[in-house]
């Protein structure tokens, strides 16, 4: 059983939160009390139906307003798989928020109300989804009990999606076109008997069928060292293990290894995992590595495969999402945090904004607000070793803290 | 070696790298352990992250004096086997101070009171990362915790200013006065927990197990009678049952369920079958709907 990471995104009243209660619901996620309290809360307000979306709000000020304000995260399995749904709020104004479920998801799922088919902020929901280069995606177009069921309505949503898709950078990203009712239950888990002119998977029958393949994407190897664990014990006297995640690929003992920035040259010589020595680590394991030669290495260094060396460079060249109130300028300094390694960056030149809509790029830019994406300049204090993102989604990737209020004000993906 | 095929191994994977985060970006950090299963099995990944050094920082337990004894023997022997460094402060001495009030009555419990004395604690030691079990599917606030999540200097979360959390990049960075609480298994479900704790084989106290024990029924709920913490009225009949408890908190904040689950793998089985969520057993949520973020704004874990 694997984990998948599902992020949602739709407008306000598109239905999202009733949807992943129409979820929880039909794979029978729900507990008893969770229920009952659903029940009591819809009956205490005069619904003749059961408002799944009470299952995800989670916060008070979002139960008053009846609207979603944070990325929520909900949690159900399968046999086949544990899902991790990343609910995410459709406003304008939270964009950061679709940039922060995407970021860690390998599927997502753009809702459209079917009354009124691809609009502006659909746009944004899939440039996001593209820019982030989420494998797969799911276009959900809900309430289709309320256009009765209409495969022409389908139809004509479908078409206007799929004139979006031909703008779209990320070619390779596997798109599914479900109609659905999440009130009514159609095509969400079961399949739907009022529309008998689709012939595809439910909503659930699709992820469950995606398998790794299908939603990850296959890079180099790269090791960034978090931790340097030295027991300082008779035992183990002499042990430097270097403690991390591998990214990408596969690493295994033997391996010809350069350690950067030094680029000391080396050999893997065990790699443990608690107290059991493998001959393989493979990609996403939490593994500690030790090296042939006696080599100083640190938090932050990486190590990677000789002959597979990533860019290293003082500079680069990135798509930033800005997140914050204050604004991006060129000149202001910021931390980078590009995985666990963390060197200064000055802004070098805002070269032009991108429309999250596919309405085109802004030049002359003065500087950033809170949800514009830019292509930015950074110069940086220290080299960093980098991919590009479109080649390695992690090693691509890096946040923007600024050091004055030590918040996470921006995302970055390396072009 | 494949770590990534099942949950939860990747599951253990992501929680060992937060372990490895909090350690190498923070200068005093503390694993809040409550001696529930959750915050076992903090230990077991803290154990396992650091492997073969000794784990790099304590754990600390706010004793309520409301916990149930097997609990306290169990946490005194877990310290002592894996070697570990363990800070104990006290919610009596909070009230000793007059710096909390004992509620009283049918309700009454220490729950509450445990925060004023865990945020003093922190400022003792001066931690600057607090280590907790906290898990995201347990409870709607907590759905909305990031895995780094920032307190003022007042130990308050600001639910609606959250950092936005990235990839899996986290973002130690705070200020003088500030700390973090941490969450590594933010992502586990209750059954990815005991799921773990059968396949480490990691002992936990005997209570999470059936056992015959003294109970009195309220409000649908089982209580334990055999300590005179749990407020009971005269009219309230004590019997005896089979049952466990599924989450451990106070003796007075906690329901045991009825059960016959007697081992780990009857106990992981009951879970997936359960109709009734984990919390459906803590007295402390059903105060109101939204009972946990409130507590969660003042500081509570």
């Amino acid at each position: 059983m694997e984990v998948l990471k599902i992020a949602t995104a739709g407008s306000v009243d598109d239905g999202k939160s009733t949807l992943i209660g129409r979820i929880l619901y039909d794979t029978k996620s729900l507990t008893t009390d969770k229920l009952e309290a659903i029940e009591k809360t819809s009956k205490k307000r005069g619904y003749d139906y059961l408002d799944f979306s009470l299952a995800t709000d989670g916060l008070v000020a979002e139960r008053e307003q009846g609207i979603t304000i944070d990325v929520a995260h909900i949690y159900f399995s399968t046999k086949n798989k544990s899902y991790i749904i990343a609910d995410t709020p459709g406003h304008v104004e939270y964009t950061r928020n679709m940039v922060t479920g995407a970021s860690t998801s390998q599927a997502s799922i753009i809702l459209i109300d079917a009354r009124k088919g691809v609009i502006e902020q659909t746009n944004r929901h899939f440039f996001i989804n593209n820019l982030l280069r989420v494998k797969d995606v799911v276009v959900a177009i809900n309430k289709m009990d309320l256009v009765d069921y209409s495969e022409d309505v389908y139809n004509k949503i479908k078409a206007d999606f799929e004139a979006l898709m031909s703008k779209r950078d990320y070619q390779d990203q596997n798109i599914s076109f479900i109609p659905v009712s999440a009130l009514k239950g159609d095509n969400v888990v079961n399949k739907s008997k009022n529309m008998p002119w689709y012939n595809g998977d439910s909503i659930l029958d699709h992820l469950e069928k995606l398998d790794k393949a299908d939603i990850f994407n296959v890079g180099t190897p790269r090791f960034p060292v978090q931790y340097v664990i030295r027991p300082k014990t008779e035992e183990y006297h002499d042990y430097r293990g270097y403690a991390g995640k591998v990214y990408g690929g596969n690493l295994s003992v033997g391996d010809d290894v350069v350690v950067l920035p030094s680029q000391t040259k080396s050999k893997i010589k065990e790699i443990y995992f608690y107290d059991e020595t493998f001959e393989t680590a493979s990609r996403r394991s939490s593994v500690t590595i030790t090296l042939e030669d006696d080599v100083n290495v640190s938090r932050g260094d990486m190590i990677v495969k000789e002959g597979d060396l990533p860019t290293i460079e003082k500079q680069f060249m990135a798509n930033v999402c800005w997140m914050d109130s204050k604004q991006l300028t060129p000149g202001a300094k910021y931390t980078v945090q590009h995985g666990v390694n963390k060197v200064l960056a000055k802004v070098d030149v805002i070269h032009h904004k991108i429309n999250p809509d596919y309405s085109g790029i802004e030049e002359d830019v003065s500087g950033l607000g809170m949800n514009d994406i830019a292509r930015v300049s950074f110069k940086l204090n220290k080299p960093i070793f980098y991919d590009q993102f479109k080649n390695h989604r992690t090693n691509g990737s890096f946040i923007l803290i600024d050091p004055q209020s030590n918040s996470t004000v921006g995302a970055g993906f390396i072009q | 070696m494949n770590k990534d095929t099942s949950s939860i191994n990747s599951l253990e994977n992501e929680a060992i790298y937060i372990m490895r985060e909090v350690a190498a970006q923070f200068e005093k950090p503390v694993l809040l352990f409550s001696g529930g299963k959750d915050s076992i099995t903090l230990v077991r990944l803290a154990v396992k992250a650091f492997y073969p050094a000794k784990v790099p920082f304590p754990l600390m337990h706010i004793d309520t004096g409301h916990n149930f004894p097997e609990t306290i023997e169990f946490r005194d022997r877990l310290v002592k086997e894996l070697g570990l460094e363990l800070i104990v402060r006290n919610v009596q001495d909070s009230i000793d101070q007059g710096k909390v009030k004992e509620e009283s009555g049918r309700y009454a419990s220490r729950n509450m009171l445990q925060t004023t004395t865990l945020l003093d604690a922190i400022e003792e030691f001066k931690f600057d990362a607090c280590i907790g079990g906290a898990r995201r599917d347990e409870e709607k606030a907590r759905a909305k915790e990031r895995i780094f999540s920032v307190r003022d200097d007042f130990g308050q979360w600001d639910e609606k200013n959250q950092r936005p959390e990235l990839f899996d990049m986290l973002n130690g960075d705070i200020e003088l006065g500030q700390n973090v609480r941490v969450f590594p298994i933010s992502n586990w479900t209750e059954l990815d927990v005991w799921s773990y704790i059968e396949k480490e084989d990691i002992e936990i106290p005997s209570i999470y197990f059936a056992h015959k024990r003294k109970v009195f029924l309220r409000d649908g709920m089982i209580w334990s009678a055999e300590d005179d913490v749990v407020y009971r009225d005269d009219e309230e009949e004590v019997i005896e049952e089979m049952v466990r408890f599924r989450t451990v908190g106070d003796m007075s904040c906690t329901a045991a369920v009825l059960s016959e689950a007697s081992t780990i793998s009857k106990v992981v089985e009951e879970i997936r079958d359960s109709t009734i969520s984990e919390r459906g057993a803590r007295i402390d949520d059903k105060r109101s709907e939204a009972a946990m973020e409130k507590r969660k704004q003042q500081g509570y874990f």
